[in-house]
């Protein structure tokens, strides 16, 4: 154990880093078991896979800069990029795609810019968005729920699937693959169907997607829990889901037939988990109060933006990193008034 | 009044104050040798009245104050003054200073006192002179000249004294003690000081974790009768309120301006503890010799609070209260947020040594800090509304400009950012070497700054010289020029009127 310090104060607060990551982990729990449920086991495997090879990753790039391996390895923060990265990517996605994703996770986006606590980006948002515009195919292939397909597939054939590419003669190929509620509501509406008839298809229920509402929901209730444990504070999530339901509300009051309700926007897609997990990451989140409602706010509207007008499905990834990157600027203009300041 | 303020971020800290409030105030053995160093005060050290060799009564002046901001020095006790020297002494740079010894003669004899009984005799002036003679510093722990801060100046209109009875430090206790134990000498106390301020409300802050010492003042108060004008207000524990700025914004909901003093305010803020000394010296004309120590901490097994001769050697009070000090625990003078290290255990206790602290229950550790993640916590937990993060981003980088721009002299050094920092980063530390850092540089460009000047004056006056020099050089020149043709004239004198 190290010695004591010579220096006040003398007395130590119990949280640590690694205490931060294993509550931001167990809070990730209740959804996993939910995307399980819905989509099938495969995603455990790709969890597992993502977070081997980050710690590989990981250990391999501290050896590299010649700093210690512990604390590090164990501060917890590359097994939750892993996991970040993991559930973002399809849950039957090929073993070398989400290899490609961590290992540039966690040696570009996090070590080369000076690893924990320097990097700019979100290292998994970075990694998503390199492989979604590198393999748009495999990123777009995502499970059906499983209620609605006619094949569960189970663990062996999610690791022959995950590690080989072939399937098992008897599963349908339509049981990897399938729309998700966002892409289908996007390739609809620009059919010109209204939601309200989209919201008809079986991949729908009554307020968002099969299975991503509850899944969702999980996430949210995850959040809560770090928000009343204090590891996250509540400024980020809830600017941010404050800003797609405004501008959803809005947009949706003035045509209904062409745009989502905000309860759909709220609930589908990456939401809550961009919202509480995503945004929320404190290394590159803006830090002061002002600031990070703000930015928030700005992932919030960039992510519906993206969603509705822009090329992809979803646009968490891309507007986390767009804030990212105004964060200087934002953390700079938001200062807090000085104690006794009385200029304005 | 009666609605609290709050001040923003703070910490809610275990409190560890029962370890030293189960045994009433015991006082601490004579020592044989006592060390008083010249300077224990805010200010210019006292100047030595006495010589090696002479002997001493307990309370006889040994040291006269030196300068406006400095205060007198008296012998803790009847003795002969062995050594007038450098000895070590508690601070936290752990250098040595100037230092009178004296070997106790075991008789405790005292000086002829003068008390006034009536303190309505004198005049404030004449009040504070004695608190000045009486060598009265804050006893809270900076150790502020009590005289200066009961002089406000013709600039500030002055209504209400606040008594500082917060202590909201972890383990301190010695406050809470004197107000349990001396409520009466304390409410003397503040009586005197509201005279001398003339102000019209006296309010002695308690922290609620203190049920006692509150129950103590309040029924000494009620023995009165004109104390009308004192009252106790409870405030809830948070660590840092009793820090002077936060107190006041907790007790009238107003911030003491930037770059102000509470005076701005109307408001003059003293310690318990001080109240009791003025108390003292005024009523029972004793000097301060002597003051309440906490001894506590994990290796101490007889924790509490000790009246402690200044000088007294700190192993001696370490023993005193049984302590068995491990090398690895931390040793420190004051509390465990704000205190410093101790590098000696044969120090003197001085008039600012509130606490000895021997081993804490969180320590925390060096060398296991982790890159600074931006969590933001250090900015939550800030009570003074700064940016730790972003003043240890610039004082790491050294760049002491944005250091400042980022407000860094506002920092109190309260430590809650280090205490709540995820990854131990030891913030404080930066923020008092980025401060030190600032301070160096203007006093080096000062110092540049004047020998520019010296370099100028010099030139200027090298250059006055030549151009004196020349000028009578020329002149001289002109008038060995005049003469000469005044000779030339006198020679070629028949010329001169054809000339003309
Ligand atoms: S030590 Fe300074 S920066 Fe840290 S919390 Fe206290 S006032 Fe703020
Ligand atoms: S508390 Fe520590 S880790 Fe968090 S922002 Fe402040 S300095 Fe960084």
């Amino acid at each position: 154990m190290a010695l004591f310090k010579l220096t006040p104060p003398f007395l130590s607060g119990s949280s640590r880093v690694t205490k931060h990551m294993l509550q931001l982990l167990a809070a990730l729990i209740p959804a996993i078991i939910a995307l399980v449920y819905f989509f099938g086991p495969a995603v455990i495997v790709t969890i597992i896979l993502a977070i081997v090879v980050a710690l590989l990753a990981e250990a391999l790039m501290l050896k590299l800069r010649q700093r210690p391996l512990m604390p590090f390895l164990t501060d917890g923060s590359a097994v939750v990029t892993a996991i970040l990265l993991a559930i973002a990517i399809p849950p039957m996605a090929p073993w070398w795609l989400t290899t490609i994703g961590i290992l540039f996770a966690i040696i570009f986006a996090k070590h080369l810019y000076g690893g924990l606590g320097y990097n700019p980006f979100n290292p998994a948002m970075v990694a998503y968005v390199l492989l979604l515009i590198s393999f748009p195919l495999e990123m777009t292939q995502w499970s059906p729920i499983t209620s609605l397909a006619d094949h569960v597939v189970d663990i062996p054939s999610a690791f022959q699937f995950i590690f080989q590419g072939s399937l098992n003669s008897q599963i349908p190929i339509d049981a990897i693959s399938a729309a998700t509620p966002l892409d289908e509501m996007k390739t609809q509406i620009g059919l010109l169907q209204t939601p309200e008839q989209i919201m008809q298809s079986p991949i729908f229920n009554s307020l968002a997607g099969q299975g991503w509402l509850w899944v969702n929901i999980w996430f949210a209730i995850g959040g809560l829990f770090l928000i009343n444990r204090k590891i996250i504070s509540w400024h980020i999530p809830f600017s941010m889901l404050a800003a797609i339901a405004t501008i959803s509300l809005v947009t949706w009051l003035i045509s209904p037939e062409s745009y989502a309700s905000p309860l759909f926007h709220l609930l589908s897609g990456g939401t809550m988990i961009g919202a509480f997990f995503i945004a929320t990451d404190p290394v590159t989140a803006a830090t002061t109060v002002k600031g990070r409602i703000i930015f928030g706010a700005g992932i919030g509207l960039l992510t519906y933006i993206i969603r509705v007008w822009g090329g992809y499905p979803d646009g968490i990834a891309f507007a986390v990193l767009l804030m990212n990157m105004l964060v200087p600027l934002i953390d700079y203009y938001s200062q807090p008034r000085v104690y006794g300041d009385t200029s304005s | 009044m009666t609605q609290l303020g709050s001040f923003p971020g703070g910490l809610l800290l275990d409190g560890q104050k029962r370890r030293s409030t189960q045994t009433a105030i015991r006082t601490t053995p004579i020592s044989k040798k006592l060390i008083l160093p010249m300077q224990q005060h805010i200010g210019e050290a006292a100047q030595e009245v006495v010589s090696i060799g002479d002997k001493v009564l307990k309370g006889q002046k040994i040291a006269q104050a030196n300068g406006h901001m400095s205060v007198c020095l008296h012998a803790p006790s009847s003795g002969t003054v062995t050594a007038i020297d450098k000895q070590p002494v508690p601070h936290p740079s752990g250098l040595s200073a100037p230092c009178i010894t004296i070997e106790t003669d075991g008789e405790d004899r005292w000086i002829k006192r003068q008390g006034v009984a009536d303190y309505s005799q004198l005049s404030d002036h004449e009040i504070r002179q004695r608190i000045r003679d009486a060598g009265i510093v804050g006893l809270g722990g900076a150790g502020f000249p009590s005289f200066i801060k009961l002089n406000p100046g013709i600039h500030h209109v002055i209504d209400t004294l606040i008594l500082n009875g917060a202590e909201c430090e972890p383990y301190i206790t010695c406050d809470d003690m004197i107000m349990r134990e001396r409520a009466k000498g304390i409410i003397e106390g503040i009586i005197i000081m509201r005279y001398a301020l003339r102000v019209t409300q006296c309010i002695i802050a308690i922290e609620d974790n203190k049920p006692e010492a509150i129950v103590a003042m309040e029924s000494a108060l009620e023995k009165y009768p004109e104390t009308d004008t004192i009252k106790v207000v409870v405030i809830p524990t948070r660590y840092p309120t009793g820090s002077e700025k936060q107190l006041i914004e907790v007790i009238t909901q107003k911030q003491v301006p930037k770059n102000g003093l509470p005076l701005d305010l109307g408001i003059v803020l003293h310690n318990v503890a001080t109240a009791y000394a003025i108390g003292r010296a005024i009523i029972h004309g004793e000097p301060l010799i002597s003051r309440i120590v906490t001894v506590t901490g994990t290796d101490v097994k007889h924790a509490g609070n000790c009246e402690t001769l200044f000088g007294t050697p700190i192993s001696e009070l370490l023993n005193f209260c049984n302590t068995h000090r491990h090398k690895d625990v931390p040793f420190v003078m004051g509390g465990p947020m704000m205190g410093y290290n101790l590098t000696a255990d044969d120090l003197p206790v001085i008039k600012t040594s509130n606490c000895i602290l021997v081993g804490v229950d969180n320590t925390s550790h060096q060398s296991t800090a982790m890159p600074c993640i931006r969590c933001g916590d250090c900015a939550v937990a800030c009570p003074a509304s700064l940016l730790p993060q972003q003043l240890y981003w610039y004082s790491r980088a050294k760049d002491l400009d944005k250091t400042r721009e980022y407000n860094l002299f506002d920092c109190i050094e309260c430590g809650c950012c280090s205490y709540v920092c995820p990854s131990e980063i030891p913030l404080v530390d930066y923020f008092r070497f980025a401060k030190t850092e600032i301070m160096h540089k203007q006093q080096e460009h000062q110092k540049s700054d004047i020998a520019r000047q010296r370099h100028e004056n010099r030139q200027a006056r090298l250059e006055h010289e030549k151009a004196e020099k020349e000028r009578r050089h020329l002149q001289r020149k002109l008038a060995l020029a005049a003469t000469q043709s005044n000779k030339e004239k006198a020679a070629t004198g028949n010329n001169v009127g054809e000339n003309k």
